[in-house]
């Protein structure tokens, strides 16, 4: 690579002529032969399970995926029939995207009143309270989980949606103030202030200036909170017995991991796909949230 | 800990009130904050604070709750050895893992700068990290499965390996009678010695039909070859019984099995392989004794799969996986910091003559390393607190083996033993590693502020 970009940029005068072009191209080849093969070599894991999750059942226990790229006759949609006509599986799908949906919601809301605060309130110990939040950022989840466990069992809510919402709430709203808040300070002041001198209310100046100029941010939160709380294991484990997002249910099955490879293979499949729609629809907003605010 | 705690419980503060000595206006304008605030507080206070405080305190307490033990549990955590497992485990990927990914990042960032297509590369190294890190494990499961025929991991390396080292066509296969002597390992020699003119048989049983190469035809016996030593192997079995040691109707010869012709001294002179009908020859042979032999390889056994998943391979195993799924977020992060690097400067470097290797390693790498920091300082926090991706790729059997310290936590407290002390003191083990990591950060974001 270091070679070819040296000549490729060294010795050619005009590089706006066609043989320049050539040059350039040709002499990237290794590096395009490189970055095809790296390519190649991060696609097969997923490729795998796909391919794993559409092999029929009499031969999924013996046949390698890779069996199927030449013979096709090995291929079936009726793993994934069978997944879908299971009512564990299909129950948990939607327990997952009502857990998500709801804790995408709510910590947004409270992070954005929260976030304007930090940014434009004045009051005294702001910039403490602040770090203590970004303090907050690295607390390890582990450290909830018992005293939680605890609390849940008391109030009545333990292996309830609602008690893994509000678990995922609490803890995805170090990351959001921070990412909002940074969003929000780089609002122009004047527009702020202007809004004042208008006399509105700091209610109205949030919900009419700060909130549609946030938009971005708010998506890139929106999509980064609902994939962290659609791949959560480790909450729902802890929280959740017959209220199980599609994460433990799987996980409840790998302990006969190889003899129901043609049931987790199609279930993990589709649990990953809708945080892979997510990601291509969306890809902007990702990346976004994730330069904003690389520590969480 | 205790500054974590003590800045969190300030949240707190502005609820109450301001100081004394604000103006009138003032306590509206902090009644505001307040109501802006309240929901975090409330969140913050009752999911974060309370529980770093309370799991504190119950660290110090035994098992059912009731009686204290001051650092009992702390000694447990380093005197057991699952736990120190885990701890050992954790600085291994501590270790290695921030730096494979950083350093992987690197150079992915670099090679796909100003590259066609280099979006679409990007795309799919960054797609793992919209996954959950269970999915990978899953995933990656599959990959390792210890058969070859199954798992992709260890199908790859049998192709290298069977490349370099081939497999034997007959890994099961013994002598059908006693004139055929020896072992596998050093091959199955005739008895008797042979000179040239004559025809050797050289009858193998004990080989599944599945093992019988499909080209294998009925075996034949040849013809004798003036100055030379001819033969057959085959498979000396036939439905039915058939009679040992001659060749009947119906027998299978056992093509591309290594025959060898060793002289007195035991060495092999001269080697061919069996045709589809099992027939071999040796041509042109001097005259005098020699031995006929089934070679070895032959009976090598193929490639029967890396145990990824075993006690001694599962962490490097899960590392891998792990670094699969983080190298596009170092990439993409990397790469953005890459793209602010004025070009005029790398521009400047090449025409005083600086090759790319110089300018990469003396003006890019400088300058891109507050954000390799970065890169590395988060990696350093997530594969502390590394869970999912080891409770789903390690098999329930080498978990102990796999154990890190947040699923030594998590095992501890809710998988069984359900022994909240000593599951407390690990949570707070693992809060104080990444204190200082924390600190870190504050001094950084102290400084943007």
């Amino acid at each position: 690579m270091a070679t070819a970009t040296a000549e490729a940029a060294g010795p050619v005068v005009i590089p706006e002529s066609r043989t320049a072009k050539i040059v350039a191209i040709v002499g990237k080849t290794p590096v395009y032969v490189t970055i095809a093969v790296l390519g190649l070599l991060w696609l097969v894991p997923t490729f795998g399970l796909l391919l794993t999750s559409l092999i029929i059942p009499a031969r999924v226990q013996s046949a390698g995926w890779w069996e199927a790229l030449t013979e096709p006759s090995l291929l079936t949609i009726e793993n994934y029939r069978q997944v879908l006509e299971n009512e564990a599986i299909t129950s948990a799908i939607w327990t997952t995207l009502w857990i998500s949906i709801g804790a995408t919601i709510l910590p947004i809301i409270v992070a954005a009143l929260a976030g304007y605060a930090f940014a434009w309130l004045e009051f005294p110990g702001r910039d403490w309270l602040f770090l203590g939040v970004v303090a907050m950022l690295v607390v390890p989840i582990q450290m909830a989980l018992i005293p939680i466990f605890s609390l849940y069992n008391d109030l009545g809510i333990f292996d309830t949606i609602l008690g893994l919402v509000l678990f995922h709430t609490a803890f995805g709203l170090p990351f959001a103030i921070f990412l909002l808040r940074s969003f929000f300070i780089g609002i122009p002041k004047d527009l702020i202030e202007a809004a004042r001198i208008d006399g509105a209310s700091e209610i109205r100046i949030f919900a009419r200036v700060i909130l549609p100029l946030g938009l971005p941010a708010v998506a890139s939160l929106a999509i980064f909170q609902f994939l962290w709380v659609w791949n959560d294991l480790l909450v729902a484990l802890t929280f959740g017995r017959e209220t199980q997002p599609i994460t433990v249910a799987i996980f409840s099955q790998l302990r006969q991991f190889g003899a129901n490879i043609e049931l987790i293979a199609p279930a993990a499949f589709l649990s990953l796909a809708i945080p892979l729609v997510v990601f291509f629809a969306f890809q902007r907003y990702f990346v976004q949230g994730l330069l904003a605010g690389s520590v969480k | 800990m205790a500054q974590a705690s003590t800045d969190a419980v300030a949240t707190a503060e502005p609820l109450r009130g301001a100081p004394p000595e604000s103006q009138g206006g003032r306590w509206g304008s902090y009644a505001m904050a307040a109501a802006f605030l309240g929901p975090a507080a409330v969140f913050l206070l009752v999911w974060v604070v309370y529980p770093i405080v309370h799991t504190t305190y119950r660290s110090f307490f035994d098992r059912s709750g009731n009686e204290f033990v001051g650092l009992e549990n702390y000694q447990t955590l380093f005197s057991d050895d699952t736990l120190l497992t885990a701890i050992k485990n954790n600085a291994l990927w501590v270790a290695f893992v921030p730096a494979f990914v950083t350093a992987i990042g690197l150079v992915f960032a670099v090679l796909t700068e100003r590259v066609r297509f280099s979006v679409a590369f990007k795309t799919v190294v960054f797609m793992p990290m919209a996954i959950s890190l269970f999915a990978a494990g899953v995933i990656w499961r599959v990959m390792y499965e210890k058969d070859p025929d199954r798992g992709a991991v260890n199908a790859g390396i049998a192709i290298v390996k069977d490349a370099v080292d081939p497999p034997g066509v007959l890994s099961t296969a013994r002598p059908s009678t006693e004139v055929l002597t020896g072992t596998p390992q050093g091959g199955l020699e005739l008895t008797t010695p042979v000179g040239s003119g004559d025809v050797s048989l050289l009858g193998l049983t004990g080989i599944p039909a599945s093992d019988v190469p499909d080209d294998a035809v009925d075996a034949v016996v040849p013809e004798a070859l003036a100055g030379g030593i001819t033969g057959v192997v085959w498979r000396d079995f036939r439905p039915g019984g058939g009679e040992a040691g001659v060749v009947e109707e119906g027998e299978l010869g056992l093509p591309r099995v290594v025959v060898e012709l060793r002289g007195e001294a035991g060495a092999a002179l001269a080697e061919t392989r069996t045709e589809p009908d099992g027939t071999f020859a040796f041509e042109d042979v001097e005259p005098g004794e020699y031995r006929v032999a089934i070679g070895p390889e032959t009976f090598a056994s193929p490639f029967d799969g890396v145990s990824w998943l075993g006690p001694k391979l599962i962490t490097p195993a899960i590392m891998i996986a792990y670094i699969w799924v983080w190298a596009g977020f170092a990439m993409v992060v990397i790469a953005a910091g890459l793209s602010a690097i004025p070009r005029d400067l790398l521009e400047a470097a090449r025409t005083d003559g600086a090759n790319e290797w110089q300018v990469f390693r003396r003006i890019t790498v400088p300058l891109l390393a507050p954000v390799l920091t970065v890169v590395f300082i988060t990696m350093i926090i997530y594969v502390l607190k590394v869970f999912d991706i080891v409770i789903s790729i390690a098999p329930g059997s080498v978990q102990d083996n796999a154990n890190v310290i947040a699923l030594a936590m998590w095992r501890t407290s809710f998988g069984g033993v359900n022994d909240f002390g000593l599951g407390s003191a690990i949570a707070v083990f693992l809060f104080l590693l990444v204190i200082p990591v924390l600190a870190v950060n504050i001094r950084r974001f102290r400084r943007e502020v």
